[in-house]
């Protein structure tokens, strides 16, 4: 190895050796020529050693790296990058389930007592069908954006949007906007999908308050607090299509929503989220049949404001943190909703207008309990109350039942991956006056391609 | 309710006005990240590890928790590979925090500065829980450990810059101590050349690459598959014919089927750390591979 100086010292010395001789015969003038010589040679030989020395730690660092490299294993190709004309293609994901129902009742008049029916609710058909199966399709924009799809095949052979959305990702300071067609983000089970549930149908309260899931078309924005507690705060603004909205041909929002969530660590085996929402609608002609106090089924129609309480909760306990062996979840949510306007009676025909007010609340808790990997069993309760319901002058021509609806349910599923589920599930439902229903569902839920991470 | 919108929004912005803390907020994916930014950062850094040894990394949920601390991390340390595909996701997504997110400096993935194994040729997940990058478990050879430091040191100056020669002062330091370290370790772990093994999961390929361990079988069938009964059997009888001489596991692995195979073949089953906190020696990068190599050496004896 080279070091500068003694390097510089000898050739030097080579040189005043050689020159010495010469020196000793020439003139002054002669001898400081030589001297100058001597000095640019010097100068130059400096100049060369240290473009030498630069290449040598250059070498030096080179080799250092390729010795680290060595050192590491040498058996695995390095592969470039991937390419190809479909390497920026979204991930695509698709969840196929199916159903086999046995009911004691009649799916085709189900209906919760004293509840507004919202559409898409009850049991669904007796026998095989197919349960709701999704295709998704999602990525990332841009570095900006994120945006996804989500068609919903449904049993009756319709298909619906689902989830249109795009969002920002990565905006400053904890902000986050949405636009576009999503689950709105109230309460705890409200922005889950039907593959994702624990158990096959959603609770009674989110069927009878929210048409068992609010999509929302609107904008969202999340703030999520710099705070070592979570902490967030959103709001939507939105059309209001869905129960308990209606869609109308106006400008502005029919909808809109504010929620806040909290959640934690409770040491390392637990973990919790809490929420309080609520969302706003003023649906217009929103159009249900019932069967009035005469025995007739007849169509009515609600105009006025709908608010709707939502307080939620789950706690999750898992050993040591790791919920792959074992772990625990239990739930409930707690649903209040209070309506004010006019009903209209008959409305296709011979409407009798008359004021309208309810408040009715519900709500379901339910434990699910992994107790091999693999297996879960879950329990659920849950219970509605018909609460007040005033239709004014047509309290004359409408049924005031004093009913509690309650339903319970138990369930067991068998994932032999993450990628599939099956399950059998056990429930009564007395949401019918008169007429408890004893039902069994068998359910498989499989996913294919992509697998995008669940959301808490 | 517009009142209410309102009242939220002015929250929200209030909350804009809020300053940054002076440490450098890291948010480690794992523990042995986390251990090793906390060697390269000193007092610099103020380090949140999102796992434990306890819990598998492939299957943590995104836990509120982990997103609050997301939103505030200036820098994320993860091993990548999609290892932390089942959650990693959600965090960037709902940390509303431009500078964790891939592309950005304060997104670090270790496994892009190491030479990756077990790439699958063929992906269908027929094959069990496989990752497209190469198998991420990393950090079980000490060497990647080093590459991964080296690679780490200019996203820390980058991000930090006014700390810049304090980084670099702890990188030289550590790289040094690790070096001789490594020395130390391939030396006591000679006896190990050529020693079979079984593996509960396929966690361990750099390791056996590392010390020269023959890799005879795993408990799993396939990668995240629970092992079955006729699968040990069929591992059972490998074990026999391929005198094989331990069983190796990671610290959260269930120890059930490991156990029971090690009964009946009459062989040791151990637990390793994996990482950082994975045993009571393991309480750092040092202590981890230290009392991987003793462990093992004791299967042995
Ligand atoms: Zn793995």
């Amino acid at each position: 190895m080279f070091n500068k100086t003694p390097c510089a010292v000898a050739i030097g010395t080579a040189l005043m050796v050689i020159f010495s001789a010469d020196v000793m015969a020439a003139d002054s003038a002669e001898l400081q020529k030589i001297h100058n010589e001597i000095q640019q040679l010097k100068e130059n030989y400096e100049a060369r050693i240290q473009s030498l020395e630069t290449r040598l730690k250059d070498a030096e660092a080179f080799a250092a790296k390729a010795d680290d490299k060595a050192s590491q294993v040498a058996s695995a190709p390095v592969s470039g990058p991937p390419s190809g004309a479909n390497s920026f293609n979204p991930a695509i994901s698709l969840v196929l389930s199916g159903t086999y129902s046995n009911l004691s009742q009649d799916p085709a008049n189900y209906r919760i007592t004293g509840y507004v029916p919202s559409g898409d609710i009850g049991p669904g058909k007796r026998g095989f069908s197919l349960a709701e199966s999704e295709l998704g399709v999602y990525a990332n924009i841009d570095p900006d954006f994120y945006g996804g799809l989500n068609f919903a095949m449904h049993p009756d052979n319709t298909a619906s949007v689902e989830e249109a959305f795009v969002q920002t990702i990565g905006l400053k300071r904890g902000l986050t906007f949405k636009a576009g067609r999503y689950f709105s983000g109230i309460g705890y089970l409200n922005e889950q999908h039907a593959h994702v549930w624990d158990f096959v149908d959603n609770p009674l309260a989110y069927q009878a308050f929210l048409g068992t899931q609010l999509g929302e078309d609107g904008l969202q924005v999340k703030w999520l607090a710099p705070t070592d507690t979570y902490l967030e705060l959103g709001a939507e603004i939105g059309r209001g299509r869905s129960f308990p909205g209606s869609d109308r041909d106006k400008n502005g929002a029919g909808a809109s929503t504010i929620f806040a969530h909290a959640g934690g660590d409770v040491g390392i085996n637990q973990s919790w989220r809490a929420g309080l929402s609520f969302l706003q609608t003023s649906p217009q002609n929103r159009q249900y049949s019932v069967i009035d106090a005469a025995g007739d089924t007849v169509k009515n129609a609600f105009t006025g404001n709908s608010g709707l309480w939502i307080a939620d909760f789950v706690w999750k306990y898992a050993p040591n943190g790791d919920p792959a062996f074992s772990n625990f979840k239990l739930q409930g949510e707690y649903l209040r909703r209070r309506e004010d306007g006019n009903l209209a009676y008959k409305v296709d025909t011979s409407p009798v207008i008359s004021s309208y007010a309810s408040a009715q609340s519900g709500w379901y808790v339910q434990g699910v309990y992994q107790f091999v990997p693999h297996w879960r069993v879950g329990l659920r309760t849950e219970r509605l109350s018909s609460g007040g319901v005033d239709y004014g002058v047509n309290n004359a021509n409408l049924l005031r039942p004093d009913y509690i609806p309650t339903k319970n349910s138990v369930m067991v599923d068998y994932s032999p991956s993450e990628f599939s589920r099956l399950r059998l599930q056990l429930a009564q439902d007395k949401s019918r006056q008169g007429a408890a229903d004893n039902q069994v569902f068998l359910q498989y839920i499989m996913s294919l391609g992509a697998h995008g991470a669940h959301i808490y | 309710m517009k009142n209410s919108v309102l009242i939220a929004f002015s929250i929200m912005f209030l909350g804009l006005a809020q300053g940054a803390s002076a440490a450098l907020n890291v948010f480690a994916c794992e523990p042995e990240w986390g251990a090793l930014v906390q060697e390269l950062g000193g007092d610099k850094v103020s380090i949140y590890t999102a796992t434990t040894a306890m819990q598998d990394p492939h299957r943590i949920q995104a836990r509120p928790s982990l997103i609050a601390r997301a939103r505030s991390a200036d820098l994320l340390v993860c091993t990548g590979s999609e290892l932390e595909i089942g959650w990693l996701p959600i965090l960037l997504r709902q940390s509303g925090n431009d500078a964790i997110q891939p592309g950005k400096a304060g997104y670090f993935e270790a496994a892009n500065y190491v030479q990756m194994l077990e790439k699958p040729t063929r992906l269908d997940r027929a094959e069990g829980d496989v990752h497209p990058g190469g198998n991420p478990h990393i950090q079980t050879d000490p060497r990647n450990i080093l590459l991964v430091a080296n690679a780490l040191l200019p996203r820390l100056t980058q991000i930090d810059h006014n700390n810049a020669a304090y980084y670099e002062a702890r990188h030289k330091a550590f790289a040094d101590r690790w070096k001789s370290a490594l020395q130390r370790w391939e030396k006591e772990a000679v006896p190990l050349k050529g020693l079979p093994i079984i593996v509960q999961h396929k966690g361990f390929p750099y390791m056996e690459n590392w010390l020269g361990l023959k890799e005879v079988a795993a408990l799993e069938p396939k990668p995240g598959v629970e092992p079955t009964s006729s699968h040990l059997a069929e591992v059972l009888s490998q074990v026999q014919s391929q005198k094989v001489a331990v069983i190796i596991r990671a610290a959260y692995n269930d120890g059930r089927a490991s156990d029971w195979l090690a009964e009946r073949a009459k062989i040791h089953a151990l637990a390793l750390p994996f990482t950082v906190g994975g045993s009571e020696k393991a309480t750092d990068l040092f202590g981890l591979y230290e009392d991987t190599i003793q462990r093992l050496l004791s299967a042995i004896k």
